[in-house]
């Protein structure tokens, strides 16, 4: 019975609406968290003792190199992966202890771009955006006909519904990405890498559509990205992660600002003439 | 660590990975068996994999089956005739078929062919993320995609198994009565009198156990394609794991057979 609640709460959720900001409380807060990968005698400590907060209706945009646990965050947040200690809180809600009904249900909650899109390559273009629809909702075929149809029209890939993942772009699968992604409503969308491998028109198309989308629905947005510094230009929050530790800046310039010896390299490197610019005016 | 430590070491750290790697199949298998009661059911993904495991293996089983009867054939006829007991050859082919070979090569093919397909299928699923997808859509991963493979393995196995006895019966009528002159009448008279409901009720439950640890092996090894020590990464992961999936499988079944011959015999 909770799930056909929930299935019809999905079905009632209205589209199009926008409580950016509405709520103060922060979507997803980590807490002193610590994650070790490898196997016994040779494991390393990607994460040391993390913590700060998403703003809700907000985006984070988690930045850093290779190998500095940014994915691994997103994994952590949806429960794909637990920290070996500290707490990871959505909505309130410890992900880390919730037992497999209670994570499902929070994952209601959630869409996600992954870095390859993750499409189901044996079911179309219209077969994946319908996937969640089918799954999640007791919406009729005619309804979920009619809402893909928006969806993708929205995306602008009306006329590939019947193609298979690979026989698409990989712009045109990030796209159908995202239109999966947002099939549900979802309160929190994180996206893997979303630009990576992309040309830089490509690139900036997957941007717009970002805005519109984030402007419509009011979600908040996790974006983990080695774009960098287009992908700046979207965030309201910005996390640096190195070494396992963690850094947060409100806009750029903090950035560029910071006494630290490694963000200074970092907006060096990454910030290119931006930084060296107003370096010169220091 | 010294050098002397070394070993355990290694002894220890192999025990606890065998023991995880155990565990890990263990509560795979009762998660796949509990998405057989959940709703909603899956029923057009159950007729595909009907069609892929069952319909499309019935050329190879129908193949194995009518060569292994045929040597069967030959083979007791050769055998019998020292003894002067041809008369017996209906009852050596239809007993050796039914309660042996019928549902052992039945399996060793079926996890060859389908049992290969699904670990592959499942591992490139794992590692391009579209597992995680399913997850992270709160789409149950065990009721979308293993429980159908598992449903439909259990179904389409004992029917192979039931064509593979029927096709090597025939097939060991053709050598033997039609080749080399045994008479019809003494080859399904023996064969009549010596297969009971018994023989045919082992031969039965080896199917159903067969299909159950092929379709287990596979499909697990392919799920936890990323957590297998060796494996490597990426399409040589996957290639690895479908090697070990249906030699694990094999060597299953064989032992299986061995410990249920004792127990049902």
């Amino acid at each position: 019975m909770v799930a056909e609640t929930e299935k019809e709460l999905v079905k009632k959720r209205p589209t199009g609406v926008v409580d950016k900001g509405a709520d103060s409380t922060p979507a997803v807060e980590f807490i002193d968290v610590v994650k070790y990968f490898g196997e016994w005698g040779q494991r390393h400590r990607v994460l040391h003792g993390v913590s700060y907060s998403v703003p809700r209706g907000k985006t984070t945009v988690i930045a850093g190199g290779s190998g500095q646990g940014k994915s691994v965050t997103l994994k952590l947040v949806l429960g794909l992966l637990k920290p070996d200690s500290g707490r990871i809180l959505v909505d309130g809600q410890d992900v880390s202890r919730l037992g497999r009904k209670k994570l499902r249900d929070l994952r209601m909650k959630f869409g996600v771009l992954f870095q390859g899109a993750a499409l189901f390559d044996s079911l179309s273009v219209f077969e994946n955006i319908a996937l969640p629809l089918r799954e999640r909702t007791r919406l009729t075929e005619q309804e979920i006909e009619e809402r893909v149809a928006v969806t993708l029209e929205t995306l602008e890939l009306t006329g590939h519904e019947k193609k298979f993942p690979a026989q698409l772009s990989g712009g045109m699968q990030k796209r159908v990405g995202l239109a999966r992604a947002l099939q549900l409503d979802p309160e929190i969308v994180l996206f893997d890498e979303p630009t990576t491998g992309l040309d830089p028109v490509m690139t900036r198309e997957i941007y717009d559509l970002f805005r519109r989308t984030q402007e419509r629905l009011g979600y908040t947005a996790i974006i983990v990205s080695h774009d960098i510094p287009k992908v700046f230009d979207l965030a309201d929050q910005i996390v640096l992660l190195n070494k396992g530790e963690v850094d947060v800046f409100t806009d750029v310039g903090q950035i560029k600002d910071s006494e630290k010896p490694y963000i200074r390299e970092f907006a060096e490197m990454t910030l290119g003439d931006l930084f060296k610019a107003d370096s010169k005016k220091g | 660590m010294t050098f002397w430590a070394k070993p355990f070491f290694y002894l220890g750290d192999t025990c606890l990975y065998l023991l995880a790697d155990l565990g890990r199949m263990g509560i795979f298998f009762l998660a796949a068996l509990a998405g057989l009661f959940k709703r909603p059911f899956r029923g057009k993904e159950l007729l595909k994999q009907l069609h892929f495991i069952g319909a499309g293996s019935i050329a190879v089983v129908f193949f194995t089956a009518l060569s292994s009867g045929m040597v069967l054939g030959l083979q007791g006829v050769y055998t019998l005739q020292k003894f002067g007991a041809d008369g017996m050859l209906g009852s050596g082919v239809a007993l050796t078929l039914i309660m042996e070979l019928g549902p052992i090569l039945t399996a060793l093919m079926v996890a060859g062919r389908a049992g290969s397909a699904m670990c592959a299928e499942i591992g490139i699923m794992r590692i391009s993320e579209q597992i995680d997808a399913l997850e992270c859509m709160a789409v149950d991963p065990f009721r979308y995609l293993i429980t159908p493979k598992f449903l439909a393995a259990i179904i389409s196995v004992p029917l192979l198994t039931a064509m593979f006895d029927v096709v090597g019966i025939y097939g060991g009528y053709l050598a033997g009565v039609k080749m080399l002159g045994v008479s019809s009448g003494s080859f399904f008279n023996g064969m009549m009198n010596s297969v009971s409901n018994h023989e045919i009720q082992i031969g039965l439950i080896k199917s159903f156990v067969f299909a159950f640890l092929l379709v287990w092996i596979s499909t697990g090894r392919g799920y936890f394609v990323l957590q297998i020590r060796g494996a490597g990464f990426g399409a040589e992961s996957v290639s690895k794991v479908t090697t070990q999936a249906v030699v694990l499988s094999s060597i299953s079944v064989l032992i299986f057979d061995y410990l249920l011959t004792a127990v049902l015999l």
